[in-house]
């Protein structure tokens, strides 16, 4: 049986559309965090049918793309030069590091894997006893989970071959240090739906209360993008800033306690470097002292140079929602995703990428 | 790699002395596997919202179908199966 999505109804969609016109009276400047629904409201046109008067700024959230070049480096020598069977999410292979990316370490000879899963690469440890496996395991909240559960794996199969190279994020602290920027234009958030499944509410309210700007937790069909934004226009033209869930089919208040016990289990916060924006305090995870021998960045002594982003790139710019892709001189000239200057051109959840692949570019009314 | 992609778990097997429980999960013509220790009260036969191998969340029927349905017409489930590294060359 077919079931028609309404997720994408053009009726919907219309009635939507309709309310947030009749809705918003002035100029209003909302995020979304997530890479995923920057994505979704571009592939699917929705940047087109807003009224003018609404600005939709793409944040941080697409894991690939803030993840520090160093790290990138990192993952690269630790599969050239130690020997390493390096395994990894097929969205970062293309990322340029410093010098290369993980496809070109591959092509030169590398043992580098894409996996589905880290629970794969697990798996890969276990039938090569005699070989170092590393999962580079990058993601926001909605990964973590599984990341964490790769390193439990390992320890309950007893395994010495096996570690982790983190590059975890976290969401609200993302917020905070985006909302504490003096230049910030952000007015209200969409909060991302998955991240939510697995952490909850409970670290969203802070963020209301101290900012006072309106976070709505939302979905990533285009019904649910534009509810949100509803909401969120709805809580801004009537001046309240307040904490609402429009993805309440997939968060509950508390999220899912298993996960967050196992996420507590094997990682612990520390400070995190974002790829084109700055170290933010308490915003990504580490693997815990207890379980330091998962840790690739403990087990391995890799030295790397921090190498500055390319001059031309405004990567920064954007993931704070200063500019749009369209304003940089080397959107869709120098930089393509066939040869990206910065990570959000590379990733399909990246920004710039969205724009090249799905938006007509030029066609894009400016903001 | 953000996404969560629902699917009807078929079969169930415990691992690892018997603390691991791991499902066959069905998305629409492709099966993979998925820990379920995040969901440890998921059975045979419901639908389970699926991140990177390992379930997130228990869905209904019906909105696991939706979800889906939507999914697919939208192109995104390409994650399922990793691209090889000729197809990551031609992007």
């Amino acid at each position: 049986m077919k079931y028609l999505s309404e997720y994408r109804d053009p009726e919907l969609v219309s009635q939507y559309l309709e309310e947030i016109k009749k809705t918003v009276t002035q100029p209003w400047t909302i995020m979304e965090v997530c890479g995923g629904q920057t994505h979704s409201l571009v592939k699917n046109g929705i940047l087109d049918l807003l009224p003018k008067e609404i600005t939709m700024v793409h944040g941080p959230g697409c894991p690939v793309c803030v993840t520090p070049l160093n790290l990138i480096d990192k993952a690269i020598h630790l599969a050239e030069e130690n020997n390493v069977i390096l395994c990894s999410f097929g969205d970062m292979l293309r990322v340029p590091g410093s010098k290369k990316s993980l496809l070109e370490a591959k092509a030169g000879g590398a043992d580098i894997r894409i996996l589905y899963s880290p629970l794969e690469a697990v798996r890969i440890a276990e039938a090569n006893p005699d070989r170092e496996v590393v999962f580079f395991a990058v993601g926001f909240e909605t990964t973590a989970p599984a990341n964490a559960l790769s390193v439990l794996h390992a320890d309950r199969l007893g395994l010495k071959n096996y570690s982790i190279l983190a590059s975890h994020v976290l969401v609200p602290p993302a917020i905070s240090a985006l909302m504490s920027d003096p230049d910030t234009v952000v007015q209200g958030f969409l909060a991302a739906g998955h991240v939510c499944t697995i952490m909850g509410l409970e670290e969203y309210y802070p963020l209301v209360e101290t900012y006072k700007i309106p976070i709505v937790v939302t979905g990533f069909e285009p019904v649910d993008l534009l509810q949100g934004i509803l909401m969120v226009v709805k809580q801004l033209e009537a001046g309240k800033a307040v904490l609402e869930n429009q993805y309440s089919r997939m968060v509950s208040e508390t999220g899912n306690t298993n996960a967050k016990e196992v996420i507590e289990q094997v990682f612990e916060r520390t400070d995190r470097m974002w790829r084109g924006m700055s170290i933010i305090p308490g915003s990504g995870y580490e693997v815990r002292e207890s379980l330091q021998q998962y840790d690739a960045n403990q087990k391995f002594d890799v030295w790397t140079v921090d190498t500055p982003e390319h001059a031309e790139c405004i990567a920064g710019e954007i993931m704070k929602g200063l500019k749009k892709p369209i304003h940089c001189a080397q959107f869709g000239k120098k930089c393509k995703p066939s040869n990206p200057l910065g990570a959000p051109m590379v990733s399909t959840e990246g920004a710039c990428a969205a724009y090249y692949h799905y938006s007509g570019q030029t066609e894009l009314v400016e903001a | 790699m953000c996404l969560a992609i629902p699917g009807k778990i078929k079969s169930i097997e415990t691992q690892m002395n018997g603390l691991v429980r791991m499902a066959k999960v069905q998305f629409g013509g492709i099966s993979k596997e998925a820990s379920l220790e995040m969901v440890p009260h998921a059975k045979e036969g419901d639908y389970v919202l699926v991140h990177v191998g390992v379930a997130i969340s228990v869905v209904n029927e019906e909105e696991a179908k939706k979800t889906f349905e939507y999914l697919k017409e939208a192109g995104e489930l390409d994650e399922l199966e990793p691209a090889s590294i000729e197809q990551l060359k031609d992007k």
